[in-house]
């Protein structure tokens, strides 16, 4: 370390307390945690500085009348696309949780010992894809092969009467629906809850399981038993960590998508509602003036959105901490 | 063996109940996919995905029927819940050969010399490479990294050797709290943020590298201090209080003994850290911008990088889209192999010097 520059000379001590009193306020151990005491509050400056700076600029978007915004005025023009981004992440959600329960649940409790890890690194591996990828294999593999079903599915529940809500409307040609884009945030959020819940799967006393397994229970209901209640609070703060970075995912939905506007719950049509995320990666390269300001103010409102999500998340994960038992 | 149909299977002790020998499992899942692609056979319309769909389901229900029947409910429970966490990991690897294959044989083609040794400059429809767009990564995140791993390894020191007692504790505490709270930002946000800070300071629709840096920092902060931060704690205290015992000052310890034990942890954080933000693009769009010539400079005029280039070859192609969408996945093939690379790097500096855990 660069710290080691500021070494004493051997001391004689006078008296040991004394001598120890004076080593610990040595030069370079002062120095060093001046060091690392300032680049820790250093980054509660960052983020200080990314609020006031999102803050600052987002406050002309907010005051200005709305005849002078390019895109009409603020709140009900960022209210479709904050409704997109939580239909969005929420349909993700509803196909990643039980695959990715799923999924840690035979890394951590099905899987053969050896193969354990090894399977558990290839699950991460999806975790390693770049959103652009992710964006270029929706829209050129994804799309196509699910395009076919949902012109089955439009045309065999498109007449129902609460499921055309979600199935009616003009079918889609190219499958960049929606629909597709949640399957590709579905992808994306997968190893992340998977990771989180396979560790606390782990995690679980080995004393429970055996206690389960010695009363006669099959493997199944030892985990109904043992396994999931003690991972329930780990489970749903991996999900929320999850939902977090579905609502900010932003190439994937830009990419795949092909936005309309306004908002509606139609998951099958070539006019989807657009999330904030994208809207803004489309939208800022060519936007100018207060265009921009508007579209730093709907980043703002993500942030929010994303930091309730991720706080509630904290908030389950430090009150399981307090009864787990593990320091 | 399914002559002796109980009428209450529920009462049945599992214990002494038949089981079904151990071939079920094979036999059932042959047939029930033979069942299937012959039903679809009939139907006129063999997708291999439909006939794979159908024959899991056959085959969950078939093999929930048998065992309820001859071994009772509950082992046939155990059996339907093996099955179908079995089919979601299956299910899960789909995507990932999906994507992996598909970016091979889409973009293996054009992964010539020249795509690494020539730039977009003066490139219309054929030919032309990425070479600037991958200096320019190359740049960006290395500057995130100098940026990011000394604040990232300092603050993590902090929290692990200074933040016990009295006041720091209560700073450490708040650090901890806003780091979580970083992790959780958007990276589009992290982008606007750098946007927004270098158009105060330098003008209005400033793009330069050097703002991509800063965006990918508060990305990359975050991941360095938690890593770091959970291999400090695996350094067993009996180290540091020998030191401390020996007359060693604390800064001299956490040199010489507690980041020395716990250097391939925090090598493996960085890393994986690196490898998170090198494929990041939406905060890159917004801040370093796209150009199409070779531009070292990350103080100065926009920088090209690997992600971006993906986005805009894709997005905007020319008359002919073909040479340019091919660009698009050869540049995403590189950006795979890239991330998968450091991975796998950092996955085998973890597993070569991992401490040995209680586990």
């Amino acid at each position: 370390m660069s710290t080691d520059t500021a070494e004493p000379g051997l001391r004689r001590p006078s008296s040991a307390p004394d001598s120890l009193k004076r080593n610990s306020r040595r030069f370079g151990d002062s120095l060093f945690k001046a060091v690392a005491t300032g680049s820790g509050t250093g980054i509660l400056l960052i983020l200080a500085a990314v609020a006031t700076f999102l803050v600052a600029l987002s406050v002309p978007a907010f005051t200005s009348p709305a005849a002078e915004l390019p895109y009409g005025a603020f709140w009900s023009w960022v209210f479709p696309y904050a409704a997109g981004t939580i239909w969005a992440a929420g349909l993700a959600m509803l196909f990643a949780v039980p695959v990715a329960i799923g999924v840690a649940l035979f890394i951590s409790h099905y899987a053969p010992r050896r193969l354990a890890q090894g399977l558990g690194y290839l699950i991460d591996l999806l975790a390693a894809v770049p959103s652009v990828v992710f964006g270029l294999w929706g829209i050129n593999v994804l799309a196509p092969m699910v395009q076919p079903l949902y012109g089955w599915l439009n045309s065999t529940f498109g007449t129902w009467p609460v499921l055309s809500w979600f199935f009616g409307g003009q079918v889609s040609g190219t499958g960049r629906t929606i629909l597709t884009v949640a399957l590709v945030l579905a992808v994306m959020v997968l190893p992340i809850i998977t990771a989180v819940s396979r560790e606390v799967f782990l995690q679980t006393p080995r004393l429970h399981e055996e206690a389960s397994l010695a009363l006669g229970a099959t493997r199944w209901e030892m985990i109904r038993q043992a396994v999931l209640p003690f991972g329930t609070p780990g489970i749903v703060s991996a999900c929320m960590l999850g939902l977090g970075r579905a609502l900010g995912e932003t190439m994937a939905v830009a990419m795949v998508l092909s936005p309309g506007n306004g908002f509606h719950f139609q998951l099958l049509t070539s006019s989807n509602p657009n999330s904030i995320a994208a809207n803004i990666a489309l939208q800022f390269p060519e936007a100018y003036g207060l265009g921009r300001n508007q579209l730093i103010a709907s980043g703002l409102v993500l942030f929010v959105i994303t930091l309730v999500v991720n706080m509630g998340a904290r908030a389950i994960i430090a009150r399981r901490a307090e009864f787990s038992g593990a320091n | 063996m399914n002559g002796t149909i109980p009428a209450t299977p529920k009462a049945r002790n599992i214990l002494t109940s038949a089981q079904l020998p151990r071939f079920t499992t094979t036999a059932l899942l042959v047939v029930s996919f033979a069942v299937s692609f012959g039903i679809l056979a009939i139907f006129g319309n063999a997708g291999p995905i439909a006939g794979i769909a159908l024959g899991a389901a056959i085959y969950f229900v078939a093999n929930y029927a048998l065992s309820a029947s001859v071994e009772g409910v509950r082992k046939a429970k155990d059996r339907f819940a093996r099955n179908v966490v079995t089919g979601f990991f299956l299910l899960a690897l789909f995507p990932l050969i999906s994507v992996i294959w598909g970016t091979i044989s889409k973009g293996f083609h054009r992964l010539d010399g020249e795509f690494f040794s020539f730039s977009m400059r003066n490139v219309v429809g054929e030919g032309g490479g990425a070479v600037h767009a991958i200096w320019g990564t190359l740049i960006i995140t290395g500057m995130a990294t100098l940026i990011s791993v000394p604040i990232g390894i300092l603050t993590a020191i902090f929290l692990v050797e200074y933040g016990g007692n009295g006041i720091l504790a209560v700073l450490a505490r708040t650090i901890r709290f806003f780091v979580d709270v970083m992790t959780g930002i958007p990276s589009i946000v992290a982008g606007l943020f750098a946007y927004t800070v270098f158009s105060i300071l330098m003008g209005p629709g400033t793009n330069n590298g050097f703002s991509g840096a800063a965006a990918l920092s508060v990305l990359m902060i975050p991941t360095v201090v938690r890593s770091t931060e959970e291999m400090l704690r695996l350094v067993p205290n009996e180290l540091r209080e020998a030191s401390y015992a020996l007359g060693v000052p604390k800064f001299r310890t956490i040199g010489r003994i507690v980041l020395p034990t716990s250097i391939a942890g925090i090598v493996t954080g960085v890393v994986l850290g690196i490898a998170r933000v090198i494929g990041e693009t939406a905060p890159l769009l917004v801040t370093a911008g796209i150009t199409a010539s070779m531009n070292l400079n990350p103080f100065s005029e926009p920088m090209a990088t690997l992600p971006v280039f993906v986005y805009y070859e894709y997005t905007t192609p020319g008359a002919d889209p073909t040479p340019y969408i091919d660009r698009a996945w050869t540049g995403a093939l590189t950006l795979i192999i890239i991330v998968m690379g450091l991975n796998l790097i950092g996955r085998l500096i973890a597993w070569k010097f991992a401490p040995k855990a209680g586990r």
